[in-house]
């Protein structure tokens, strides 16, 4: 009782990868509480998945199979969720901030009446006392996200209501094997004793999903590219430049909206992070959205016109000048220097 | 057969941090959030836009915009009047403050029950706020099915609603029953501007508290005079709330702390656009290994 859920999302009947970032995170939350990690799995012929939810650090997995369940709808999903922490009464439940996370999070935190934080970049477990009533709380999950565009990074507690629930978006934390893997005990859910045939009311007619193709998030070397880049004929030079140091592309915003790039190279608030060795930021101003996703790379170079763009702020190195002639100099500088 | 619908669009007044510019910037770097526009939350433009759609293929549909906030959110109804909205309810009370998305979204179920709509059509999210929760936990609260990340309504009859979604990686379409809840992308058609005619037509559009500040004005006159110059202003005691619900109390959710982000000042090298330069980089980041 009281243990800590994670809900898993699959896709091509492989688990996403957010998924198993938040079992990573959720093992270590689990830990500092005393209490045990449980995944639920909600889906069609994904038992097979058991295992590797254990290697993330599984105690336990919720599995529930069925035709009607997969693809993911949000009622019948809810509602097994839903009566699944009426059984068990978890203490946290979390899941991704994708667009199945952040369809079903509201949903059940509505129905339990508990409070649900959006997007979070950190979790920590933390004590709190309430300034007025002066009741103390152990223990209790901070919910680090930020809010207003990315100009303030908020703090949010539950303090009495349970589960304490929050989405976090991909990427933001580690997915590693757990030191010691979990049990994957599997309970099998009755699920149709929690739902009802109005949980299946909406059909779903049509389904295009393509498989991800680009994969930036563990790329060790990122070459970014943002307006500054001028055109989509331009950008090719930020593909020149990436397979040249034998990196990946990523993009801001603008370069995206601009059409210079696909939206699955975009990196900040709204696209991706990363943290890669090296991020090479060419003709990208350094907006707030931008950097959130990317200020914890390891070391940053920033090509820009402007010796006042605020990314060279955030930059270990700086070089001022236009792209199209900074770009072509690095890969001369790097065919003639490598061997 | 039915063809004429009642749809409600909830629709926000947010500060504009799309652009956050210098002016807006304390001397400590932070935002200034009150040197910031207010303005239209942008889906909720789309939303009103897929709301205006319907009512231009099903005449004798009503688009009723509703909005909680201070008084000052009456500027999104009048807004939305002049793109095309028959008209409004403002949710306002000091019981509603410092709500969050749980006690938001049950105060616009309790206004949206009384309006008694086929369907309420909102945005995905609101850019201050930014949590995309409103729009899924008023569809719960009224029992409604929810169909998130709508991009285009594709079909309408009295049986239902066919809808595309946009997602991450690719689009379903999915067909739900009447009565639910749509929660509209920007990724949507663009909202039609203001109509000139309709400007002057709403022009004096006035909820009861803004015509009482200024009883003497033409405003406040032709209010008097036309219903459909009337904004409605509801109070908490006009959607009979459990008021332990509502407002601050009725948040689960507390901010424990906010930070304004600053940026961390790094001591960068700057180098020059020259040969030398950036081979001399190229050189140290192959020696340190971060190359190669
Ligand atoms: C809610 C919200 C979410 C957002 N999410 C994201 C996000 O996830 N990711 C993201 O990136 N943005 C995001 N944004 C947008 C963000 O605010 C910026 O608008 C965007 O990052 C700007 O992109 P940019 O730096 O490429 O363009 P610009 O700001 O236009 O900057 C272009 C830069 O290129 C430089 N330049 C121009 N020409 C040259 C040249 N020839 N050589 C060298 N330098 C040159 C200019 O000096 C300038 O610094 C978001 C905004 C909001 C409101
Ligand atoms: C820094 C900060 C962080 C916060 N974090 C959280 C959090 O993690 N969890 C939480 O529960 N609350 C949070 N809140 C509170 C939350 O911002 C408010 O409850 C807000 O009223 C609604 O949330 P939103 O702006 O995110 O709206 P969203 O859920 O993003 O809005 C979606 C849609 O719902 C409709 N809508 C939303 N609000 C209204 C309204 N007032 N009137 C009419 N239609 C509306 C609009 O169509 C809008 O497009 C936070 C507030 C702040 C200041």
């Amino acid at each position: 009782m009281n243990n800590l859920f994670v809900y898993i999302e699959t896709e091509g009947g492989k688990v996403a990868d957010v998924s198993l970032e938040l079992l990573t995170k959720g093992r270590e939350l689990a830990d500092t509480l005393g209490c045990k990690l449980e995944a639920v799995l909600i889906g069609d012929g994904v038992a097979h998945l058991v295992p590797e939810l254990a290697q993330y650090g599984a105690d336990k997995v919720w599995l529930a199979e069925g035709k009607e369940l997969s693809p993911y709808r949000t009622l019948p999903h809810a509602a097994i969720l839903c009566g699944l922490i009426e059984q068990e009464k978890p203490q946290i439940c979390l899941m991704g901030a994708t667009p199945v996370g952040r369809d079903l999070g509201p949903r059940v935190s509505s129905a339990m009446h508990s409070g649900l934080t959006a997007d979070c970049t950190s979790l920590v477990i933390g004590d709190h006392k309430d300034a007025k009533t002066g009741k103390e709380y152990d223990q209790l999950l901070y919910q680090i996200r930020p809010a207003f565009g990315g100009n303030i990074i908020a703090t949010i507690i539950n303090p009495d209501c349970r589960p304490q629930m929050a989405t976090v978006r991909e990427g933001v934390m580690k997915k590693e094997f757990a030191a010691k893997p979990g049990a994957g005990e599997v309970v099998k859910v009755d699920w149709q004793k929690m739902t009802s045939e109005a949980d299946f009311v909406v059909k779903i007619i049509e389904r295009h999903i393509e498989e991800r193709k680009i994969n930036i998030k563990n790329a060790g070397i990122i070459v970014a590219g943002g307006y500054g880049m001028g055109s989509r004929e331009n950008f090719k030079l930020c593909f020149d430049l990436a397979e040249t140091l034998g990196g990946e592309v990523g993009a801001s915003r603008a370069a995206v909206d601009a059409g210079f790039t696909e939206h699955a190279r975009q990196i900040g608030q709204t696209g991706v992070t990363v943290r890669p060795k090296l991020y090479i930021a060419c003709g990208i101003s350094g907006q707030i959205q931008h950097t959130a996703g990317m200020e914890d790379s390891a070391m940053i170079i920033a090509i820009n016109n402007d010796p006042e763009a605020p990314i060279n702020r955030i930059a270990d190195y700086t070089i001022i000048g236009d792209v199209n002639e900074v770009i072509p100099r690095m890969i001369k500088a790097y065919h003639k220097n490598s061997k | 057969m039915k063809k004429e619908f009642k749809i409600v669009v909830l629709a926000k007044q947010v500060p504009d941090t799309r652009n956050v510019g210098k002016d807006a910037m304390t001397p400590e770097g932070t935002v200034n959030r009150a040197a910031l526009p207010a303005i239209f939350n942008p889906e909720d433009l789309n939303a009103l836009e897929a709301a205006l759609r319907i009512k231009d293929k099903y005449p004798g549909s009503t688009v009723t915009v509703l909005s909680m906030g201070p008084h000052r959110a009456a500027e999104v109804i009048r807004d939305a009047m002049f793109r095309g909205a028959d008209g409004g309810v403002l949710l306002t009370d000091r019981k509603f403050a410092g709500a969050d998305t749980l006690a938001t979204s049950y105060a616009l179920s309790c206004a949206a029950r009384k309006l008694a709509p086929d369907m309420i059509i909102a945005g995905r999210q609101a850019i201050d706020g930014d949590t995309a929760q409103v729009g899924s936990q008023v569809a719960e609260k009224l029992g409604w099915p929810q169909v998130t990340y709508a991009e285009e309504i594709l079909d309408l009859d009295e049986k239902g609603m066919t809808i595309k979604r946009r997602l991450e990686n690719g689009i379903e379409v999915v067909q739900s029953p009447l009565p639910l809840v749509v929660t509209v992308n920007g990724s949507a058609a663009d909202c039609r501007p203001q109509n000139a005619r309709r400007i002057m037509k709403y022009k004096y559009a006035l909820i009861p508290t803004e015509a009482a500040a200024e009883p003497a004005s033409l405003a406040a006159e032709m209010t008097a005079k036309h219903d459909y110059l009337r904004i409605a202003e509801w109070g908490a005691d006009a959607v009979d709330p459990d008021p332990s619900q509502l407002g601050l109390e009725g948040s689960p959710t507390k901010v424990k702390k906010i930070e304004n982000v600053v940026f961390q000042l790094k001591e960068s090298k700057c180098l020059q656009c020259t040969d030398d330069e950036i081979n001399t980089l190229i050189v140290e980041l192959l020696e340190t290994h971060t190359l190669g």
